[in-house]
């Protein structure tokens, strides 16, 4: 039945999320059931199995590719008992399990997007080096070290128009210029840690971007900034450090040339503020990762005061595929001042939700209808927050914005981390500013007053406004002690932490207004909160008499049932378990 | 050597000079509460915020070197604004305890909040509560004034090579703590004492024994090694109850532990308060004179009769200059003989 | 010290040796520091791990006793790999030819044989110490406090004249002075053998001088040293002492022999702030004034005379020592009139042109370092600027001699004394200071682990230490501060006191200061 020329080839997504979801059991069913058949034997240097990194869809993990003479089939959610089946129905029998095929949004998910920097992630095996050499790997770093000068590196970046992907977007190949300018005997690189994606999938595309950045810049040592959290992106960059290492990509006089350059890992231990560069530094040098005034600049006087270039590791990624593909290819993508692709983590209330590489300039209504499939139950959008803890709102009205720097800065957002959190009408807007506040309030260095006071401050304000003690001119407090915070904060942390409580108040006030008067429009802040039984709808079954853990409800059986408010405590149980919704709220 | 014009005033200084050292050349005043002469700058107070000229956001002038044609404008209607909210953040989070604080009187944030006229708290929230004290007995730590300035770190590190404290936790919950949160214990130097610009570090020596102002303050030098460093005694009715050391002196104020915590014997209750002579293998109290006049008389005597090189005489290397000087005289012109020694070797 | 304390700062190289800095003199160490932050290598050679270790480039961990040794290890290869200053020594140094051969034999093998230290860091130590043009030299007690102390310092002095690193600024040889006023205490002349500004007693146009100014004829003789008197007094020679602010009966070596030779003294006067070891010895004790109820100037280890100020009255009858020795020279029939201590030092830089231009108007606010000839003169911050005193000065070629104790089988381990941070000499002091004796109050020996392991005691554990000379009861602490073989008591306790088992038979040939650093004890359990 089979053809002697057929060629398979089996992937089994195994990023953090496919693994968690059982990737290894399922590449360890599909490996015990084709040797049970003898196929591989058969198909000799036919098939090869392997595992990948993420693909973005993590919500449909464990996804598998099953590509026979190079028609592709895609199967999501797949489950080690389920894998017997596709060999035998599928690779055996030629017939796909249509059951278990990804469907149309799925297809859609990836329609819209331009993968450059996770072109090769899904593709390619990360622990195995020679996987990414044939996808065209290292082909960056062999051009640069043949045909061109750092200064040429420099102009190929700089005419790209790459910009930092780690929130500030300052033009990379303008960084790495001041930096070679500065005279030093020893320059550092430093990767910033921002997504495991990337490095689980791809981290030989982080390592010759750094190479290339080191070569730029005259830099003969690196540090990968990367969180301890995420074991498997660190392992996996281990094995490619090395791997690198033996081909002679990375280490001393790399291919053969007097340039040397060493890649050393630093595990992070959570803090969300070492992400900021000066802190990072701190961080890296030993000490407690506290953020530092600039000027000086780390380009200037950065780690142990040497110069030294941090960049993102997305930004980094970037690198071997604009040396290998050219500057104009790169640029071809984006709009006038935001060039190329930047990922997004989409979350929250869209059906889709995963990591996703859109070209910038993409307006929000195609990543959110088209990439993300619409709204959850099809409920109505209320805003999306775009840009991490630190980011800002945009309502459903400007969903034609385009999706860059100059854009999304306009209306008082930011790129940033490349967050993208979905709300619908469910969100209380003031919560949501009080979770994004709670968040950088805690991750605080403590150096600076404004942030470390001030932002427990606005906290302690919102926390007020949600549980109904709000005061007539909190909002204009609010905003006053936020803008203060903005401007007198030492690093980017404080500076930026107030952006969710002031594009929360500008897009919805009236929201604010209604908590001061008591009214949650949302119904999320618990505080605010009356629940009561609707008579006419009352069966009189007793669920809620039995679910209320306070005691606050009577009644006799068959009869409307009754809530004390003096006894409720809100905790919503009677709303949850009446099946006749006679449990009300506002 | 860059020229920089602060508040329209324009004066070159030196490569590297931040903008807070060139205003003080100027003499022109910029508040700052973290920012110490002796210690790197650390930007975390952020009162020390100035404007220059082509920098979108304020800057910390304690920070910012320098740079050619600098233009600087130190206080404006919104930098003034900016100080007195943080300042009013820090007070927010600080014990109204002015009323029984060592260092009422002698405290920067005091000195800044009635500057800035602080009454009302427009921030007023949860204040950090701690109810651990340290067990060590030299350096008390409360750190609910603490304000974070971080200059304790710093000169724990930076001066003293010790390292024994630095920031913990994060956000609102942010401290300065040992290792484990442990008692202190470390070289107790005080250098921290002596930076911080708040009572959250005090002497536990001199707990309650009066504020600055009733306090008269006499420059000597510390009575211990050979270093001699400048120490500062702080007299209270005929009592020392603090040393410290001024900043220009030529050991910068620092001191060791013996020298800022080792005071207390001069009040000892077992100094000895009058003569005493032997009697039957006792002690009897008596006269000057009469002690006096014994000595010369035992004296003359042996002389007479072993002649002068039978009397020896030990100074001492905790006396002065001049009392050693008159020692030696004393055994050479008054009593005829070169045995003279101290324990230089000892 | 020939330079001064601020010129530490500018150092690139700071060579410690025998000196536990960071305990014995902190804020010293503190520019030390401040040194170490702008990239000055610090070379720490000594018997214990002392804290100072922390900010080495290297540490060169020697056998006690055994420091002549080491430096002339590393002047040997300075002299080999040719990094000594040819053009200085021709100028200003005599007798470099008879004193490199004396170093000929100091090769690094040799010298790791005798010192411990591994052949590679002496001549890194070398190389760093001898690449340099502004390096120093620190050492205190460490290095004088053994028979061999004199070539000890005179090995050190070498090492900077062949590199010539004195007679600059930011280099020279700096002995630590451990109390405030050794160095005024010298310079005034409580000397044997020299009258103020060491003026030699033996000279007769200087003793002349002196009688002139003085209006009374002087001995002739040569007096007795310290550390000579103790014998002098058992046998019989000296007869009476006149003690003040000394606690000789616990700062000397051999406690029972010190105590035995005062109370064999027919008349003994202390004067002192505190009933002391010695003071219960007196027939009459007088109270003095301590440094906070007294005016006058003290000079500090770096020869600046600084002013000391009267803060408080004394207590009770307590009097400062110019009225006590005023009235007692009354008594003896050579009265002294003097107003203040101002006119005492005015006297005093009469006689030494040293201190000739330090007034105390002049000191109001900071401290001036001698030599100040002038009143205009700005004092000194380093000696030999324009060349020694004398035109040349000598290389003093140094021999290695082994303690006079050494480890054998009955005393297997080698004693070295000290201090530690919180107690200061005797103690007298420091252990009336609550805080300090809650913290450091307890004696203590320091051994090494492995010692400790063998023999089966552990930390806090109460030993027995003997000595030749006596044995204490003392707590045991257990640290790698000592290396094996080694153990280290602080002098400061009299319950555990320290020297009771020192040997004050082992004086230095020279300056008879006794080898407290080195001798020979063993501990029971
Ligand atoms: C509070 C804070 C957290 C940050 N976290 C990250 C991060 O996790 N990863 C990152 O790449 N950049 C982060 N940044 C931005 C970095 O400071 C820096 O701008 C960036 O790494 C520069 O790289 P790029 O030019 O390639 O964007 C953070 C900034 C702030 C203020
Ligand atoms: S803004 Fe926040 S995170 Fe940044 S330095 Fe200040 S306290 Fe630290
Ligand atoms: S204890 Fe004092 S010096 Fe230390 S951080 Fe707090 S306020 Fe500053
Ligand atoms: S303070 Fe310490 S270092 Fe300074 S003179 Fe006194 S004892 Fe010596
Ligand atoms: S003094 Fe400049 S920030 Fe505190």
């Amino acid at each position: 039945m089979f053809e002697s020329k057929i060629n398979l080839e089996i992937k089994v997504c195994m990023g953090t999320g496919g693994i968690a979801a059982g990737g290894t059991e399922v590449l360890a069913a599909f490996d015990s059931a084709l040797k049970e058949r003898d196929i591989q034997a058969k198909l000799q240097m036919g098939c090869s199995m392997h595992k990948v990194g993420c693909r973005g869809l993590c919500a449909k993990d464990v996804l598998v590719d099953v590509i026979i003479n190079n028609s592709k089939s895609t199967y999501q959610y797949i489950k080690p008992e389920m894998v017997q089946r596709i060999v035998d129905e599928h690779i055996v029998g030629g017939n796909p399990v249509a059951d278990w095929l990804v469907a149309d949004d799925y297809h859609n998910f990836y329609k819209k997007q331009v993968k450059v920097v996770l072109s090769d992630c899904g593709n390619i095996d990360p622990e195995n080096i020679d996987s990414y050499i044939s996808a065209g790997g290292y082909k960056a770093t062999e051009k640069v070290f043949k045909s061109m000068s750092p200064e040429d590196v420099i102009t190929e970046i700089k005419k790209s128009g790459l910009r930092g992907r780690g929130g500030a977007g300052f033009p990379t190949g303008v960084k790495w210029e001041a930096c070679r300018g500065v005279q030093s005997e020893q320059k550092y690189i430093i990767c910033n840690f921002m997504d495991r994606a990337v490095i689980e999938g791809n981290p030989h595309a982080v390592i010759e971007g750094m190479v290339i950045g080191a070569y730029a810049i005259g830099a003969s040592k690196g540090y990968v900034y990367i969180r301890a959290e995420y074991p498997l992106a660190v392992e996996r960059l281990k094995l490619a450090i090395k791997a690198a290492k033996e081909r002679k990509f990375l280490g001393n006089n790399i291919l053969d040339s007097s340039f040397s350059f060493d890649i050393k890992i630093k595990l992070g231990a959570g803090a969300f503020v070492c992400g900021e560069e000066t802190a990072l530094i701190a961080f890296i040098e030993g000490q407690r990762g506290m953020s530092r005034a600039k000027p000086p600049f780390p380009v200037y006087q950065g780690l142990w005061g040497k110069p030294t270039v941090i960049n993102n590791m997305e930004t980094l990624a970037n690198i071997p595929y604009i040396i290998n593909k050219g500057a104009d290819w790169y640029s071809s993508y984006g709009t006038e001042k935001s060039k190329g692709t930047k990922v997004f983590a989409l979350t929250g209330k869209v059906k889709n939700t995963g990591l996703i590489e859109v070209p910038m300039g993409i307006t929000l209504r195609e990543i959110i209808y088209d990439i993300g499939g619409g709204i959850q139950g099809d409920k109505a959008l209320k805003a999306v927050q775009i840009g991490g803890p630190s980011g800002g709102c945009i309502t459903p009205d400007m969903l034609d914005i385009n999706v860059d720097y100059e854009s999304l800065a306009k209306v008082g957002s930011i790129v940033g981390s490349g967050g993208m959190i979905v709300l619908d009408e469910d969100d209380c807007m003031v919560n949501v500013a009080k979770y994004f506040l709670s968040f950088t309030q805690a991750e605080s260095c403590g150096k600076c007053v404004p942030c470390r006071i001030g932002t427990k401050r606005l906290l302690e304000m919102l926390d007020r406004i949600t549980k109904g003690k709000g005061k007539e001119g909190d909002i204009e407090l609010l905003e006053k002690l936020s803008s203060d915070v903005k401007a007198a904060s030492l690093c980017g942390l404080g500076q930026t932490a107030p952006n969710p409580v002031l594009s929360t108040i500008k897009y919805f006030r009236e929201e604010y207004e209604a908590h001061l008067q008591g009214k949650c429009p949302a119904k999320v802040c618990r505080d605010l909160l009356t629940y009561y039984i609707i008579e006419e709808l009352c069966k009189g079954c007793g669920a809620c008499l039995r679910a209320c853990p306070a005691g606050a409800i009577t009644g006799e059986k068959k009869k409307p049932h009754h809530i004390n408010r003096q006894l409720c405590i809100k905790c919503g149980a009677c709303f949850d378990v009446c099946k006749f919704k006679a449990v009300g709220r506002e | 050597m860059p020229k920089v014009t602060i508040d329209g005033r324009t004066i070159e200084v030196p490569t590297g000079t931040t903008v807070l050292d060139a205003a003080k050349m100027l003499d022109i005043p910029i508040p700052t509460l973290c920012y110490h002469p002796k210690l790197t700058p650390f930007g975390g107070c952020r009162l020390c915020i100035v404007e220059i000229k082509g920098i979108p956001r304020p800057v910390t002038s304690c920070t910012t070197p320098v740079s050619e044609g600098m233009e600087v404008t130190t206080s404006t209607p919104q930098i003034e604004d900016l100080r007195k909210t943080v300042l009013e953040l820090i007070l927010s989070d600080h014990p109204n305890d002015c009323m029984v604080c060592e260092r009422a009187g002698d405290c920067t944030l005091q000195e800044l909040a009635y500057f800035y006229g602080i009454r009302e708290n427009r921030f007023a929230g949860e204040r950090r509560i701690y109810t651990k004290r340290d067990g060590n007995p030299f350096i008390e730590r409360d750190l609910e004034k603490c304000i974070l300035c971080g200059r304790c770190v710093k000169v724990c590190d930076e001066v003293q090579g010790v390292g024994a404290i630095d920031f913990g936790y994060r956000g609102f919950k942010s401290k300065i703590c040992t290792p484990y949160e442990k008692d202190l214990d470390c070289e107790f130097c005080g250098q921290c004492v002596a930076v911080c610009p708040t009572g959250a570090l005090t002497g536990k020596l001199w707990a309650f024994k009066g504020r600055q102002k009733d306090i008269k303050e006499i420059d000597t030098v510390c009575p211990y090694c050979g270093t001699g460093c400048n120490i500062t005694l702080h007299i209270r009715r005929n009592e020392v109850v603090r040393v410290t050391s001024r900043e220009d002196t030529w050991n910068e104020g620092w001191l060791c532990v013996k020298g800022r915590f080792g005071y207390k014997f001069i009040s000892s209750s077992d100094r000895l308060k009058k003569p005493l002579i032997k009697r039957n293998g006792q002690f009897e109290e008596v006269s000057w004179d009469k002690a006096l006049d014994y000595i010369a008389e035992k004296l003359n005597d042996i002389k007479s009769k072993y002649g002068a090189d039978a009397i020896g005489g030990l100074s001492s290397a905790r006396c002065t200059n001049e009392e050693n000087y008159l020692f030696q005289k004393l055994m050479r012109a008054a009593i005829g003989t070169n045995n003279v020694d101290h324990c230089a070797r000892l | 010290m020939t330079n001064s304390i601020r010129e530490i700062e500018g150092m690139e190289v700071i060579f410690i040796i025998g000196s536990n800095t960071k305990e014995t003199h902190p804020v010293i160490a503190n520019r030390m520091i401040k040194a170490y932050r702008k990239g000055a290598k610090i070379i720490v050679a000594d018997p214990r791990k002392v804290p100072m270790v922390r900010f080495a480039e290297l540490f060169l961990n020697l056998r006690p006793g055994t420091d002549v040794a080491l430096i002339n290890g590393i002047a040997h290869v300075i002299l080999k790999e040719d990094m000594y200053d040819r053009h200085f020594i021709d100028e200003k140094v005599e007798g470099f030819e008879e004193w490199k051969k004396s170093v000929e034999e100091f090769t690094p093998e040799y010298v790791e044989k005798i010192t411990g230290i591994p052949k590679e860091d002496i001549i890194k130590a070398a190389r760093l110490y001898g690449n340099s043009r502004r390096a120093g030299i620190f050492y205190t007690m460490g290095i004088t406090q053994h028979t061999c102390g004199t070539d000890n310092v005179n090995a050190i002095a070498n090492l900077a004249l062949l590199t010539g690193n004195i007679g600059r600024e930011f280099t020279g040889i700096s002995p630590l002075r451990g109390q405030n006023n050794v160095q005024g205490a010298s310079d005034a002349g409580c000397l044997p053998n020299v009258y103020p500004g060491y003026q030699r007693v033996d000279l007769p146009e200087i003793k002349h001088k002196f009688e002139k100014a003085w209006g009374v004829s002087l001995s002739q003789n040569a007096g007795l040293k310290a550390t000579e008197m103790i014998p002098a007094a058992l046998e019989g020679r000296l007869k009476a002492m006149y003690i003040m602010g000394e606690n000789p009966v616990i700062t000397d070596p051999n406690i029972h022999h010190t105590v035995k030779a005062l109370k064999s003294l027919e008349f003994l006067v202390v004067q002192d702030i505190f009933m002391t070891e010695t003071a219960e010895l007196a027939d009459v004790v007088l109270p003095a004034a301590c440094f906070a109820e007294k005016d006058g100037t003290f000079t500090n280890t770096e020869r600046k005379v600084q002013r000391g100020r009267k803060a408080v009255n004394p207590p009770g009858e307590a009097r400062d020592d110019i009225f006590t020795i005023m009235e007692i020279s009354k008594r003896l029939g050579y009265p002294m009139d003097y107003n203040s201590p101002e006119e005492v030092l005015e006297e005093f830089g009469k006689l030494w042109p040293a201190l000739a231009g330090i007034k105390y108007n002049r000191i109001e606010k900071h401290g001036i370092q001698w030599p100040c000839p002038t009143n205009d003169h700005p004092g000194t911050e380093y000696l030999y600027k324009g060349g020694f005193p004398r035109g040349k000065v000598h290389f003093t070629p140094t021999q290695y001699t082994p303690p006079a104790e050494i480890a054998d089988k009955d005393y297997p381990f080698i004693l070295t004394t000290g201090r530690n941070l919180f107690q200061y000499h005797a103690g007298s002091m420091t252990r009336r200071v609550e805080p300090i004796e809650s913290h450091a109050g307890e004696p203590y020996v320091e051994i090494n682990p492995s010692d400790s392991e063998r023999l089966d005691i552990k930390d806090g554990d109460m030993v027995k230490v003997v000595s030749r000379r006596g044995n204490i009861e003392i707590k045991a602490r257990v640290t790698r501060m000592v290396s094996e073989g080694v153990v280290f008591i602080p002098m400061h306790y009299r319950e555990a006191a320290a020297n009771i088992l020192t040997n004050d038979s082992a004086l230095d040939r020279h300056v008879k200061t006794p080898e407290y650093k080195v001798c020979s004890v063993r501990i029971e359990k």
